[in-house]
């Protein structure tokens, strides 16, 4: 066994419909179209370092959520931000929250970004982590936690 | 649950072959006339024909040897899939692709590359094998590693027959060696 890891083929077919649901949720189905495509080749490029096959789903979440916040970033640049009206779907403090928490670790990344960037309850959190939402709360906490640290020591 | 559409699903396989990021690319050739067969190609060339395959066991066997970035990825298979279907239609004769062996040990690719050199409609001994590869009194190792061959076939271990002539075994079972030989011209 490669520690745990399983074969990609298992690991695409087991997540690819629960990842193109949550794609065509947060970024609409056009876009979710080359979302997908690009989660999973981001998934591949990273597949060969993982190190155990735990946690894989919250992993696959967390590589389709930074997509959409890419996918945005690109579409949006900062200049126009100002300008533009926030709407339901512009989702301005997602793309303010994204680059703030490059640096935290994946799983309280993944978890503050879904429930500040996205707005979803802990409990829909937890489940897209693979834990529960007792879980997903002490992610997010434990990630604003870290980012208050990192913001006083700047 | 969504359904992701195959139109979707057809271009990240194929997508994920161009990008080179792969370990293996496979695909299962449901109808060939020796039945369901999978394929693989690591970048190096040709790593894997597998008779009667059970996905699981064959992708786990895969990740193991090659590394865990293994996709079903029928485009990165055409080239594979065209010389089988041109030998099986009695059409070729030789293979014309690189082979990936290294996940096979030494010994066995020495044994491998002198089985290469036996011809089409050809058939030789286990123990004339082992002779060539200067080991004259192991044909029964060389019997293993024509069983354990990981591209049957292409690596043609079907043309290696008893002393006696009898057919003695075969990874994919005898029938199958059989209708190999008979397709060569080798069993009347």
């Amino acid at each position: 066994m490669v520690s745990g890891v399983p074969p990609f083929e298992r690991f695409y077919e087991s997540h690819k419909a629960e990842v193109l649901a949550f794609l065509r949720g947060r970024a609409g189905r056009d876009r979710a179209d080359d979302l997908f495509q690009e989660t999973f080749l981001r998934a591949l490029r990273a597949y060969g370092r993982l190190e155990h096959g735990e946690h894989l789903r919250a992993w696959v979440l967390t590589i389709a959520t930074n997509a959409v916040v890419d996918a945005a970033r690109r579409e949006r640049p900062t200049a126009e931000l100002s300008v533009e009206p926030a709407g339901e779907d512009e989702r301005p403090a997602l793309e303010e929250l994204a680059p703030l928490t490059d640096d935290l670790p994946p799983k309280e990344r993944a978890a503050v970004v879904l429930r500040y960037g996205y707005d979803l309850d802990y409990d829909t959190i937890g489940a897209a982590l693979g834990s529960n939402e007792q879980a997903a709360r002490q992610a997010a906490s434990a990630g604003v936690r870290r980012l208050r640290k990192e913001k006083e020591q700047r | 649950m969504t359904a992701v559409p195959t139109v979707l699903d057809e271009r990240f396989r194929a997508a994920a072959a161009a990008s080179g990021e792969l370990d293996v690319a496979y695909d299962v050739l449901d109808d060939t006339p020796v039945g369901r067969l999978l394929v693989g190609v690591s970048e190096r060339g040709l790593c894997r024909v597998g008779f009667d395959p059970e996905p699981e066991a064959e992708l786990e066997r895969l990740a193991r040897h090659f590394g865990p970035r293994v996709l079903r990825s029928p485009n990165a298979l055409d080239r594979v899939r065209r010389e089988l279907d041109e030998y099986f239609a009695g059409g070729r004769h030789a293979f014309d692709l690189e082979l990936d062996l290294r996940a096979t040990p030494e010994f066995h690719r020495r044994v491998l590359a002198e089985l290469n050199r036996v011809e089409y409609g050809h058939t030789t001994t286990y123990g004339a094998l082992a002779a060539q590869v200067g080991a004259p009194r192991a044909a029964r190792a060389v019997g293993t590693v024509m069983n354990r061959n990981p591209l049957p076939i292409v690596l043609p271990c079907h043309r290696v027959v008893g002393a006696n002539g009898s057919l003695t075994g075969y990874g994919g079972g005898l029938d199958r060696k059989e209708w190999l030989l008979r397709l060569e011209g080798a069993l009347l």
